[in-house]
């Protein structure tokens, strides 16, 4: 029986592996909400959507901790990048797998994932240096809500493109040949006959591509101009809840430093709902 | 092994104790002695009320069944009635399979297969099994056959060329891989990765032998060694041997047992010697098997 | 069959919906190959002209604007090191326990999964908060490698433990079988049969979860620091690549010609990894991990 006791031992170990692994979510959520209670207590939640401005300070009293501008600028900038990449990402994968010669295919679906793969600060490199000075002679000054649009559509297009690829990927091949056999034309049976075949998987594929739109932060932070107003044009500058992290971070302290955090805690809130909205829609299979 | 004595007043004692351990050297094939088997009936494995589900789904029911010492026992019967399942419990790997519960009784020699807390390596050592598909480990030739010597306590490299000789040999593959032993095992042919695998589960000596349609992947050919195979290692072990090809079972077979699905679950519906099953078998369900025209 | 086989011959109306269709997919595809042959045609072509093989061994002088990047890239490989060699064990821990030990509907395995799927979807920006908060304040690290390639091997462990039980879903199940009716212990199953045949996935998901460290630079800000010299232990803090490149375009005026150069190199060390993960999972996994 001495070799089922080293079983065992095994069996436990990697217990032991999985419950830590697993348990580093909460260790985050726990962090992060024992850090942001010091500005739950002293600011409390209603300050961050009615105080004046945001002028924060080491000192709950003698700051302003208006948090709404920011949430607007990452909600603006989500939704604009989703509404343009959804289009532009089914689109690549209906490309992929009707329109395209399979070697134009091959190559295509290479170079989605090489675009998944560019690090987002490549992207805000290229932004800055690239498409806001383009930006600035179509409308000054440039750095904008706009640019941020861009930048994100481009950088969250390979995940909805990618996760539709494998959701059309699935669809019976069986399905399509019926839908030729009634003498559907090709785009009537695609979307009469892939689509709804497929819309499971490309809904995850959205969910999952508004979550990385909203963390997004490098990218955003080089090309938005990170000034604290709620936009009224998409040529005006914006802040959105993560630059203003890695922008004050450094330096913040205090009441400061927890308000941060707050705003680290509102962003995993919103994953966590994502996420959840994924899990319930896929029934649990996020990740084919 | 213990011989554990634990209500078992209706199997009748068993003259041949398995050893613990595999005894040292000289390594012979098979713990039965040389000798004429299956002329004196010797009932080896009970069967009794088994009945296996995979979740909900009933995949055996209310089988009994004995198997002889020393004797070839055919189950036959059409494709998903059961046969993999029934052996997968006489050595427990029904364990491995998620959601399948199995009910009834299974005693062989004087061990409880059953009993939870029997040590299960030892009784899948002392019953080894053949799968319908060649299964080597993606390993050297080599590797294949030491990695469960020495898992069974057996490190002395002596005893274990010695034993590696003796099976492979045994097998009639030791003079087609003896200079390569170290090639993969996947490089062999289907029928020498069939070989390889019963040498690697005689190695063990064990006393019973479950082979699960170990020539349905196989050419004529080869399947033609297995069968001689089978036939030469009845003398040493006992074997219990799924097969679908009727006229295999009537040639080597001593006994046969005939399974068939009735109301969604695989039964036993018959069982006898061969020359019962095949010539005067009792059920209609049999006879029209047996020559072809049910299954 | 027969009342439909009418319809079989029927041709297929090319109407105006599917032209327009036509059109409008290959405007994507067209627009989506133009933008991304415009932002690697950009970064090569004035990146390619730095570098050189002093520009990788140099240290940066000039807040970066001069000299190269070699300090820069040790500090990268030590937090990659650091990553690995936590994630590594952990993930594949996990991974062995979730594809071997668990039953589907087992509550514990579950619970593991859901949360790391959670997991995944943390911006990165929230790794780096904890990361500060938790490595470098309260277990005391202060800016270092060490805090930053902890941080980063929380960050990568869903895509490891992800790919690594792909491998292992690979591995057939006659392995399993036939060790267990040899009667091998689950033990050395796993370490003689199971972990060579699934290392390929755990290649991969090792492979992914590199890209993604290198790529990162939200989690490291407050968590590896900026400092630019070479490090001289793990408790120093070090300056990655893509921190560099968001420092030197950021923060430093007239540092826009090595930051090109320096994203092409990370580009181009991206381009290695990727390929060696995806040539390794069609080869051997026969199935595409999606990282995300
Ligand atoms: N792992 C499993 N999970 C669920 N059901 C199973 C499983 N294995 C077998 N079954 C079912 O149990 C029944 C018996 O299967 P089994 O493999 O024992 O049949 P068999 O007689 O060996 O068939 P064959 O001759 O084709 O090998 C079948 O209906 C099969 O679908
Ligand atoms: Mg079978």
């Amino acid at each position: 029986m001495s070799r089922s006791r080293s079983d065992a031992m095994l069996i436990w170990t990697l217990r032991c592996c999985a419950g830590i692994a697993g348990a580093i979510v909460l260790l985050i959520g726990g962090f992060l909400v024992i850090e942001s209670l010091p500005a739950l207590q002293h600011i409390g939640i209603k300050r961050f959507f009615t105080d004046a401005s945001w002028h924060p300070s080491a000192n709950a009293s003698q700051g302003t901790f208006n948090l709404a501008p920011m949430l607007w600028g990452t909600l603006l900038a989500m939704s604009g990048s989703v509404l343009l990449a959804t289009p532009l990402g089914i689109g690549s994968a209906v490309f992929c797998h009707y329109y395209a010669p399979p070697m134009v295919a091959k190559f295509y679906r290479k170079l989605i994932e090489l675009l998944a793969g560019i690090p987002s600060v490549v992207y805000g490199f290229w932004g800055l240096v690239v498409l806001v000075p383009l930006i600035r002679q179509l409308e000054p000054p440039g750095p904008s809500l706009l640019a941020g649009i861009i930048i994100l559509t481009i950088m969250v297009l390979p995940t909805v493109a990618l996760m539709a690829d494998a959701a059309l990927a699935n669809v019976p091949s069986h399905y399509l040949q019926g839908a030729a056999a009634l003498g559907l034309s090709r785009w009537g049976t695609i979307s009469g006959v892939a689509f709804p075949a497929a819309k499971s998987g490309i809904v995850t594929g959205v969910i999952l591509q508004t979550g990385r739109a909203i963390g997004e932060t490098m990218a955003i932070l080089m090309v938005c101009g990170n000034v604290v107003q709620t936009p009224s044009r998409i040529f005006d500058p914006i802040r959105t809840l993560t630059a203003n992290i890695a922008l004050e971070m450094a330096y913040a302290v205090g009441d400061h430093r927890s308000a941060l955090f707050v705003s680290g805690l509102i962003l995993l809130a919103l994953i966590v709902i994502l996420v959840s909205a994924a899990e319930i829609h896929s029934k649990g299979h996020v990740y084919g | 092994m213990t011989s554990s004595q634990n209500g078992q007043a209706t199997i009748p004692p068993v003259s041949q104790p398995q050893p613990d351990k595999i005894t040292p050297a000289p390594f012979t094939i098979g713990p039965l002695e040389a000798g004429p088997p299956c002329c004196t009936p010797d009932p080896l494995i009970h069967v009794q009320n088994l009945s296996v589900h995979y979740g909900q789904k009933p995949a055996l029911e209310e089988l009994s069944l004995t198997i002889n010492r020393g004797c070839i026992t055919a189950l036959i019967g059409p494709s998903g009635c059961g046969k993999t399942t029934f052996l997968s419990c006489l050595n427990r790997l029904t364990d491995l399979i998620a959601g399948c519960s199995v009910k009834g009784r299974i005693i062989i020699g004087e061990q409880n297969v059953r009993d939870p807390n029997i040590d299960v390596r030892a009784l899948r050592q002392r019953v080894g099994m053949i799968f319908q598909k060649p299964n080597p480990f993606p390993l050297s030739i080599r590797k294949n056959l030491d990695l469960p010597l020495k898992e069974h306590g057996i490190k002395k490299r002596g005893e274990i060329e010695e034993i590696r000789e003796t099976v492979l040999q045994q097998v009639g593959l030791w003079d087609e891989v003896k200079d390569r032993l170290d090639a993969p095992a996947m490089s062999l042919s289907g029928g020498q990765q069939q070989r390889l695998c019963i040498a690697r589960a005689i190695a063990l000596r064990p006393e019973v032998l479950l082979m699960d349609e170990p020539c349905s992947s196989l050419d004529p050919n080869s399947s033609g060694l297995i069968e001689n195979l089978i036939r030469q290692l009845s003398q040493s072990f006992t074997v219990i041997l799924v097969t679908h090809n009727l006229a295999q079972a009537r040639r080597i077979a001593d006994h046969a047992a005939m399974f068939w699905v009735t109301n969604g679950s695989g039964r036993l519906i018959e069982q006898g010697t061969t020359s019962q099953i095949f010539e005067t078998p009792a059920d209609a369900i049999t006879a029209a098997y047996t020559n072809g025209r049910a299954g | 069959m027969a009342e439909t086989s009418s319809l079989t011959f029927r041709p297929a109306p090319a109407g105006l919906a599917d032209t327009v269709a036509t059109v409008v997919v290959w405007l994507i595809a067209l627009i989506v190959t133009a933008v991304f042959v415009w932002i690697l045609g950009d970064i090569i072509w004035h990146g390619i002209g730095q570098i050189s093989w002093s520009f990788l061994t140099e240290p940066p002088r000039n807040a970066g604007r001069e000299g190269g990047i070699g300090p820069i890239i040790v500090s990268t490989l030590l937090i990659l090191g650091v990553c690995i060699a936590v994630a590594m064990p952990l993930g594949v821990g996990t991974a062995i326990l979730l594809a071997e030990f668990t039953s589907s509907d087992n509550l514990f395995g579950r619970l593991v999964r859901r949360s790391l799927d959670v997991l995944a979807g943390v911006p990165s920006i929230v790794f780096g908060l904890f990361g500060n908060a938790f490595f470098c304040v309260y277990l005391g690290m202060g800016f270092s490698i060490l805090s930053g390639g902890l941080t980063l091997a929380c960050m990568t462990l869903p895509i490891l433990i992800r790919s690594t039980e792909e491998g292992f879903r690979s591995v057939p199940n006659e392995y399993r079988m036939g060790a267990a009716a040899l009667g091998m212990s689950r033990t050395s199953a796993l370490i003689h049969l199971l972990l060579p045949a699934a290392a390929p996935g755990l290649l991969v998901g090792m492979v992914l979860g590199m890209g993604r460290s290198i790529a990162e630079t939200a989690a490291l800000i407050f968590t590896s620091g900026y400092v630019d010299r070479m490090p001289q232990s793990l408790h120093d803090s070090g300056r990655s690549l893509s921190i560099h490149i968001f420092d030197l375009s950021m923060n430093v005026a007239g540092g826009d010609a090595n930051a090109y150069a320096s994203a092409l190199v990370l580009i181009v060390i991206l381009l290695i990894v990727n390929s060696i993960a995806s040539w390794t999972s069609d080869r051997w996994l026969h199935k595409r991990i999606i990282s995300l």
